[in-house]
């Protein structure tokens, strides 16, 4: 206790000098006004619940656009938004099994190890409560039971990028896995391999952007062949500029997914093109879909999925972009 | 080699320490932490010599070098907090927690980036402080306090960085004042000839020399080997046992600190998820070096030699083209192998203070 009061001192004494102080830096937070809220309903006054689960691991940007498109609808249709991750699939189908037991109005779920999910799928059915999956699951949505799915085709949107590789002469493109086997990162790369056959994987340490460097600098020093690298997510497309250059290689950069720095390097011209699955209208659609549901017994897609990907986003758009990426909704 | 352990204890039991000068050179050598992974290591580098031909240039070196240096740093102190006695599981979560928290607060009160350092400093420190008061205090094994700490900052890392900045990345620092003077110190570069040298590897030389004077060189070297090897006995003698841990766990909060910084200043933006598992890289680097998960045995240069050849099989599976998810699987064999080397020199050593 007295190690926290003591360090709570120092700390109070520190941002005492800073506040002090006050040097205005550039470069920092653009001071905005925070307190200005979006439009909509108030949370919850159409009186509907809805579960909203995924198989995030903590910390991934990705996820965060997710959510930021879940919460804006369940703002925007006035449901109470409920939402539960954990990148575990038996521990995943347990927080489903939650939901039904809570008797949610609906259920809105990622559907990344459909065998391992479908008793708890099964049970929402069972109870009479609506359930759409997103992100992943696009073969087997249907097969358990979902009513409809948003989310992206991971192999086409690996064979789109490998095509548009190939027709700038890529013969010897590096796809980069941040991830030990995840099911979605492996379909991108084997989409990339059945345009560009040419295609070899690499794994690194996602969770270390200095084991990614050093990693991707030393294959590209021992294979001065690589034309192209292909990263999965936007923090290890940063990392691969900073190998390239390192290796003083010339390889083409393209990156699946956008945060603010990679839209930078678009605009830059470091990256040439990103593949974006648009993880913002996930989420959004995702809820929306349902409210709709519920409220109006709609369904959308016409009994198939709707693909929220591959978008592109290259020197052409780039420029419309790069506001949303600051707004954390692309 | 057998043989000489069964030679050993041969001569007049305790009576008169001549014995020990007059243990032949290979024993005195095997007696040494360190040497399990020097072999280790020169077998290694050889090894990839010969079947990775894009290893064999200075360029691939010092790539190594790097990446044993982003490892190595934190790996020094968790080695001495070792030697101690004592385990620290939140080394990998606080490296991020030191550039995050730095990032964080210059970018949202505008202000220069050496007070964000400073003030992350402390509060690392302050970390570490606690760590080391609660394992002190409570008499709970460290390996549960800080699994505790490890938690607390993982979470703290991805709720705070989501309040603040409203994502789980921190926002790039690069614009905001300060930013060329620290990058100079913490994440620059240099060319000789063709070879990028990161000063990195050179604070890790520094940081290591630093920990091999300390330990063999000066009392509180003494201390961190008695209070690992029998604190109770230490405390009889006089040794401040409590002061010396806490100290080692502050140790490894710092140099935690300092690979943030460099991480923070090389790569602009940190992952606020980032880190989880390099805790292990670095007890893996020091029990490869020859450390004693038991405490009070072990070296500086050994855990350098570790974090070495972490850097070498983590890149040289890629030189020589193999397909690296084996990595972790030939890591792992490593670290069995060095247990192995680790229990058969701890035998030696001590039928030698018997004898």
């Amino acid at each position: 206790m007295t190690a926290r009061t003591r360090t709570f001192r120092i700390f109070a004494a520190g941002a005492a000098v800073v506040l002090a102080a006050a040097a205005c830096s550039s470069g920092g937070r653009e001071k905005t006004d925070d307190t200005a809220s979006g439009g909509g309903n108030a949370a919850g006054s159409s009186g509907y619940t809805i579960a909203f689960i995924t198989h995030e691991t903590p910390g991934d940007t990705f996820w965060d656009k997710v959510k930021n498109g879940a919460n804006q609808a369940a703002k925007d249709t006035g449901v109470t938004l409920k939402y539960s991750n954990d990148p575990e699939a038996p521990k995943q189908a347990v927080l489903i099994q939650n939901a039904v037991d809570s008797k949610v109005s609906g259920i809105a779920t990622t559907l990344v190890t459909p065998d391992a999910l479908a008793g708890s799928v099964k049970a929402a059915t069972d109870a009479g409560i609506p359930v759409v999956g997103f992100n992943s699951g696009l073969d087997q949505y249907q097969k358990l039971g979902a009513l409809m799915y948003f989310g992206s085709d991971e192999t086409l949107a690996g064979t789109t990028a490998g095509k548009r590789l190939a027709d700038q002469g890529a013969k010897h493109p590096l796809c980069v896995i941040q991830q030990t086997g995840s099911v979605a990162l492996e379909a991108r790369c084997a989409g990339v391999k059945t345009s560009v056959p040419g295609t070899e994987n690499i794994q690194v340490n996602g969770a270390d952007d200095a084991a990614v460097t050093s990693t991707l600098q030393a294959k590209l020093a021992q294979d001065k062949s690589i034309d192209a690298i292909v990263t999965l997510g936007a923090p290890q497309a940063l990392d691969a500029i900073k190998a390239k250059e390192q290796a003083g290689s010339e390889a083409k950069l393209v990156t699946f997914d956008l945060n603010e720095q990679a839209a930078t390097e678009i605009k830059n011209g470091n990256i040439v093109f990103s593949i974006d699955q648009q993880p913002y209208v996930q989420g959004y659609m995702a809820v929306t879909s349902l409210y709709l549901n519920i409220k109006n017994g709609n369904d959308i897609g016409g009994g198939k999925p709707v693909l929220t990907g591959p978008s592109f986003v290259d020197s052409e758009n780039i420029d419309k972009i790069i506001p949303f990426t600051k707004n954390n909704t692309r | 080699m057998s043989q000489t352990v069964e030679a050993a204890p041969a001569p007049a039991p305790s009576s008169e320490p001549s014995g020990r000068v007059r243990a032949g050179l290979a024993s005195r050598l095997m007696a040494r932490p360190e040497i399990g992974a020097l072999v280790a290591a020169i077998i290694i580098f050889i090894f990839f010599l010969s079947l990775a031909p894009s290893f064999r240039s200075a360029e691939s070196f010092f790539t190594v070098l790097y990446q044993a240096s982003v490892i190595g740093i934190v790996a020094v102190g968790v080695g001495l907090l070792m030697i101690g006695g004592e385990f620290d599981l939140s080394a990998g979560v606080i490296v991020y927690t030191a550039g995050l928290s730095a990032s964080m607060f210059c970018w949202y009160f505008g202000v220069n980036l050496w007070i964000g350092a400073i003030l992350s400093l402390v509060f690392c420190l302050a970390i570490g402080f606690l760590n080391g008061y609660l394992v002190m205090r409570t008499g709970i094994p460290s390996f549960l306090i800080t699994l505790g700490t490890f938690f607390v900052l993982q979470g703290a890392n991805l709720g705070v960085t989501k309040l603040v900045t409203g994502t789980v990345s921190s926002t790039d620092v690069s614009n905001i004042d300060g930013f060329d003077s620290l990058g100079k110190i913490f994440a620059s570069s240099f060319k000789i000839g063709s070879v990028t040298v990161w000063t990195s590897v050179l604070w890790w030389i520094l940081f290591v020399a630093l920990a091999a004077w300390t330990l063999q060189r000066t009392k509180v070297g003494n201390w961190i080997f008695a209070v690992g090897g029998n604190p109770d006995s230490a405390r009889a003698v006089g040794v401040p046992v409590v002061r010396t841990k806490i100290g080692l766990f502050m140790a490894v909060s710092f140099l935690g600190w300092f690979v943030g910084m460099h991480q923070l200043f090389r790569f602009n933006t940190l992952q606020a998820g980032g880190g989880v598992g390099n805790e292990f890289l670095y007890i893996i680097a020091a029990v490869v070096g020859g450390t004693l998960l038991t405490g009070g045995f072990g070296n500086a240069v050994g855990v350098a030699i570790g974090a070495f050849i972490f850097g070498m099989t983590s890149l040289g599976i890629i030189y020589a083209g193999w397909d690296p998810n084996w990595f972790k699987a030939f890591l792992g064999v490593m670290l069995l192998l060095a247990v192995l080397v680790n229990l058969y020199v701890k035998k030696m050593s001590t039928t030698r203070k018997v004898g």
